[in-house]
């Protein structure tokens, strides 16, 4: 009986949001008389980090400190409407329409300046500081809040704007079935290497290696953050998560913690990533984010890997020690494929 | 059901409340005294988010019998700043991305601290033993790990420091 490595890829396109009847998103952006400006969303943050991410959308599009912005995601009845955070679209299609906004609220508080300033808006600029000047003459600039104060008080305007962002139906071409549900996909590749123990099924992960390309990192450290814990939530479904029940009784599934079986802290293993950024043409500045898709190449790189180890093909999710041994006994005993290159 | 009234120290200050005959801790907290900090769960003492310190002991809230704490401090995550002041775990999760939703992270902390007022310099092992019965769904448990180990090195301790598994 022995433990036999394995090492398995995948590599995956990655559509980002999703097309069943459209694919709106909108946001709101007013500012209040202070200069400070408030993003009125109805996605949610579910710790992904798009408060963080529409934050920094509106900041640079605004031209105003991130200090400065505040948004607000608190309730779905009362915001302006939006299909939710899910199928990874949060960056790209809430994140565009937010820049939207912002870019409309930025032009009310251009003309207000120019109002104040008695020029014309299209000589004006931002430095993200909270000023607003003269293109080239830096000493004849006005404040943000000064700008507010007056919009508000005397020129009787509100420095508001609205966004939309929307992937319209794509119809099916009843004649071919083709059709162009997304405008934008994400790409990754994931090399997984890991251990089978022959005698008990046991998959071990010893090490993964990716490379994720998602547009433009936003907020590199979270994107970090999201791919680290996405991998290991991908390791969690290849090989332990299931709300089906280990045995043909339904009544045998997991219905708590003690018996829905994930790995914990003891369990993980290295990862090394690489981001590569390239720019999505649509994207709010060039993002298309990392979402689900730093889950999903994990289950078929372990697939491969555990192919690769014992020669055995499990064709259903999680792959548990059971299926490992059942494989493996089933072609009579663990055939190592062995490793291109002489890895071993 | 007749109510007993149960005094205990809440993060340093006196509380007195009065509890139903086996009503749990965390039940005291959120709803007796509205302390929010330790989260309710699983509340069958699997998933760890409920986890406070009884007299410097990590327990979970939820299965900890409420006039069992009588006389004893309490402490929660509600308690760790010092006014505006993070503790030096809260600085650590902050810097290392250590929460996602969040919903796991006051129950770590707790249970860090418990391990890192015991031992100071933790191996890594030590603290992912110290975590492991706390689940979290968003992190991978790894800037987890390194948030609490970065804590313990510069609070003087951490000589068994190690590198972090992931790097970008
Ligand atoms: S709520 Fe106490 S352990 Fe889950
Ligand atoms: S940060 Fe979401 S459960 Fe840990």
């Amino acid at each position: 009986m022995a433990r036999h490595r394995g090492r398995g890829m995948a590599a995956i396109n990655y559509p980002i949001g999703m097309n069943l009847g459209g694919d709106p998103s909108q946001a709101l952006v007013h500012s209040n008389p202070e200069g400070k400006f408030t993003v009125t969303l109805s996605a949610i943050d579910l710790g992904q980090g798009m408060k963080q991410v529409t934050r920094q959308i509106a900041a640079e599009t605004l031209g105003v400190p991130i200090a400065d912005v505040y948004v607000d995601t608190a309730d779905s009845d009362t915001g302006p409407h939006d299909m939710g955070s899910f199928a990874s679209r949060g960056t790209h299609r809430v994140g565009n329409a937010v820049a939207a906004a912002a870019k409309e609220a930025r032009g009310v508080m251009m003309e207000a300046a120019a109002e104040e300033l008695e020029v014309n808006a299209a000589d004006l600029d931002t430095d993200g500081r909270g000023n607003i000047h003269v293109k080239g003459a830096p000493s004849r600039a006005i404040s943000v809040k000064d700008v507010a104060v007056a919009a508000q008080f005397r020129q009787g305007k509100t420095i508001a704007g609205r966004g939309i962002f929307l992937i319209p139906l794509s119809e099916v071409n009843p004649e071919t079935g083709e059709m162009s549900p997304v405008s934008c996909y994400a790409h990754a590749c994931l090399v997984a290497d890991l251990e089978v123990d022959d005698e008990t099924g046991e998959v071990t992960v010893l090490k993964m290696t990716s490379a994720y390309e998602l547009g433009r990192a936003i907020n590199p450290k979270m994107v970090e953050q999201q791919l680290v814990g996405g991998a290991w939530m991908g390791m969690s479904h290849a090989l332990f998560e299931t709300p089906e029940p280990y045995y043909p009784d339904t009544a045998h599934g997991p219905r708590d913690f003690n018996e829905y079986v994930m790995p914990g802290p003891g369990d993980i293993c290295p990862h090394d990533i690489a981001v590569l950024e390239r720019p999505a043409p649509d994207g709010p500045f060039g993002g298309k984010g990392p979402g689900e898709m730093c889950a999903n190449p994990v289950l078929p790189a372990v697939a491969n890997a555990i192919f690769n180890a014992v020669g055995v093909r499990v064709d259903s999710l999680p792959i548990t020690p059971e299926k490992v041994l059942r494989a493996i006994k089933a072609q009579g005993g663990a055939r190592p494929q062995g490793a291109p290159g002489g890895r071993r | 059901m007749a109510k007993t009234p149960v005094q205990f120290r809440l993060n340093g200050s006196d509380k007195a409340v009065f509890v139903d005959g086996g009503e749990n801790l965390l039940n005291v907290l959120r709803r007796g005294v509205g302390d929010m900090s330790a989260k309710y769960g699983c509340g069958q003492g699997t998933c760890g988010v409920c986890t406070v310190l009884v007299d410097g002991e990590p327990q979970l809230a939820c299965l900890t019998l409420a006039e069992t704490c009588a006389g004893r401090s309490v402490d929660t995550a509600l308690g760790l700043s010092d006014g505006p002041n993070l503790h030096p775990l809260q600085t650590a999760f902050m810097e290392h991305f250590a929460a996602q939703c969040g919903f796991c992270t006051s129950g770590m902390l707790m249970a860090a601290k418990a391990l890192l007022d015991r031992n100071a310099s933790p191996t890594r092992e030590e603290v992912a033993e110290a975590i492991s019965g706390n689940i979290c769904r968003c992190t991978g448990y790894e800037p987890i790990i390194n948030a609490i180990m970065d804590a313990a090195a510069k609070r003087g301790g951490g000589s068994n420091r190690e590198q972090g598994h992931a790097r970008v």
